[in-house]
């Protein structure tokens, strides 16, 4: 296939109507959509005047966890007057979110386009795939997606290349990620200046999230009316969610923000035994009590007010088996080990939030329990990135959600529960 | 005005700066500084400034305030004893 016909605007493939919309034309064994079947589904790659307007116009938010508006970050990076670059962040450090590695895996091609579209529409000197050191797979695939697309003749005047990052939680964080693709470690710098400002090279960069590109992708080809179709006016679209823990068909699904959270875990197969709360947002993210799970929809303006958010939309099924205190002190102990190691209150204050965590799982009576409360303050915006600020956020929620459960902790020399683990602690299988 | 802020990288806990500014600086339980960031009046600037050349990692910056002066004068508050 020639560009020419590529570039065809003439032709466009029809807009999905409803859902999916990511995963449309997927294969069901998990393979990769090649160029051609990816073309037959969405049509040739279209050519924008004011890419920027239409973007803006959709009302599309960053899917990596912040929420931040893309059109504010795409300008941000248009305002310098040097060519800037383009970084698709596909790290997903976050153990319980799979949904970048099976957009990497099944739909690279739609990755790909937002990246050559956002970076035509800057005038980008060059895009970077970003994945980690551990996925394999994702790598390979996308490497063959760029071969691809080089045979067929498009991206020609923007070298798409790939990066390999070393794993970690907070690798993925968009300063880290920076840092490693200029030859440092992949930790976190002090801000400012942000990538928007000084980035790769020196060089303005937008960091963009995988997921976020491939809507850019598809709001290109649709327009913004068509993204607004779903979701509502302040969080318009469909967004990938990950569903594990005690769900009978964990995996990532593409589902309609303002979606009940009730329905989506009868959408990945319901609850296998009566739920005891739910984790919203990863290790990032905040626990909510079975209670409230019925009240609330997948939105950042539900979850704010039980004091969450939706983060990258990992979710995780706690079931009434297991022990939400030994659940959190665990994932506690793997936080402070996930920690860059730089900035001193994350180093201990992480560590010995997890060590009481500990110590109240284990039934062991310990004085510093009382410090939890203020340990938690006082930690809270104390690093270079926000990795302890997630994390006292997790634990908080843990506080007030499993409230009865610290109780009867503190002073029993054995946990009552029956101790089913749930929370995944390093990679999350996944299935699309 | 000026407000003063931490590098936590650079920082290592040494804790001068809690010694020589303690109105806007105290530490965590681990040694660190905990900074209060709201802007800092004239009258101090000087314990601001020793505290942030006197950090042997020079992980203190003194720096003029996010917020304009003008806009966090707070309106006069009821007195109400």
């Amino acid at each position: 296939m020639g560009a020419s016909a590529w570039e065809d605007t003439t032709m466009p493939g029809a807009a999905p109507s409803g859902l999916p919309r990511i995963f449309a034309g997927l294969h069901r064994e998990g393979r990769a959509a090649t160029l051609e079947e990816y073309v037959v589904q969405h049509g040739p790659v279209p050519r924008h005047q004011d890419l920027l307007s239409v973007v803006e116009a959709s009302g599309l938010q960053g899917r990596g966890g912040a929420a931040f508006s893309t059109a504010v970050k795409l300008r941000a990076v248009a305002q310098s007057d040097r060519r800037p670059v383009v970084v698709v962040n596909a790290t997903e450090g976050e153990s319980v979110s799979a949904k970048d590695k099976v957009l990497a895996r099944q739909a690279p091609h739609l990755v790909l386009d937002g990246a050559t579209l956002a970076a035509s529409a800057l005038g980008a000197s060059e895009v970077i795939v970003a994945v980690a050191e551990s996925a394999r797979t994702e790598a390979a695939t996308l490497e063959q997606a760029i071969r691809e697309r080089a045979h067929a003749g498009i991206d020609e005047r923007i070298p798409v290349g790939l990066a390999r990052i070393t794993d970690g939680f907070v690798s993925g964080e968009e300063t880290a990620v920076v840092n490693a693709l200029n030859g440092g470690p992949a930790k976190p710098t002090f801000t400012p200046p942000r990538p928007f400002e000084r980035g790769v090279r020196g060089s303005p960069t937008l960091v963009q999230n995988a997921e976020t590109l491939a809507h850019l992708a598809l709001i290109a080809r649709y327009g913004p009316a068509w993204f607004r179709e779903l979701g509502t006016p302040e969080e318009p679209g469909s967004a990938l969610v990950t569903i594990s823990g005690a769900v009978g068909d964990p995996g990532v699904y593409e589902v309609e923000l303002g979606t009940p959270l009730r329905t989506l875990l009868d959408q990945a197969g319901g609850t296998d035994e009566p739920l005891r709360a739910l984790l919203v947002g990863g290790y990032f993210g905040t626990w909510i009590g079975a209670d409230d799970v019925d009240q609330l929809r997948l939105l950042n303006a539900d979850l704010r007010r039980v004091g969450a958010s939706l983060g990258a939309r990992a979710v995780v099924a706690l079931p009434a088996s297991a022990c939400g205190v030994c659940e959190t002190a665990r994932a506690a102990r793997y936080l402070a080990a996930e920690s860059a190691g730089q900035c001193g209150p994350c180093i201990h204050g992480v560590s010995a939030i997890a060590d009481v965590l500990e110590q109240v799982s284990a039934g062991r009576n310990d004085a510093r329990h009382s410090r939890l409360p203020r340990w938690l303050a006082d930690v809270n915006g104390r690093g270079a990135c926000r990795h302890p600020d997630g994390a006292v956020r997790f634990v908080a929620s843990a506080m007030s959600v499993f409230a009865d459960e610290f109780e009867a902790h503190v002073g029993h020399d054995h946990c009552r529960w029956d101790r089913r683990r749930v929370l995944p602690l390093s990679h999350v299988p996944a299935a699309a | 005005m000026k407000s003063i802020r931490v590098n936590p990288i650079a920082c290592e806990g040494r804790g001068l700066c809690a010694e020589l500014f303690p109105e806007r600086i105290v530490l965590d339980d681990w040694g660190y500084p905990i900074v209060d960031e709201t802007p800092i009046p004239p009258s101090l600037e000087h314990h601001a400034r020793r505290a942030a050349t006197m950090c042997p990692t020079l992980a203190l910056a003194l720096e003029e305030s996010a917020e304009r002066a003008d806009t966090v004068v707070e309106p006069e508050r009821p007195r109400d004893r």
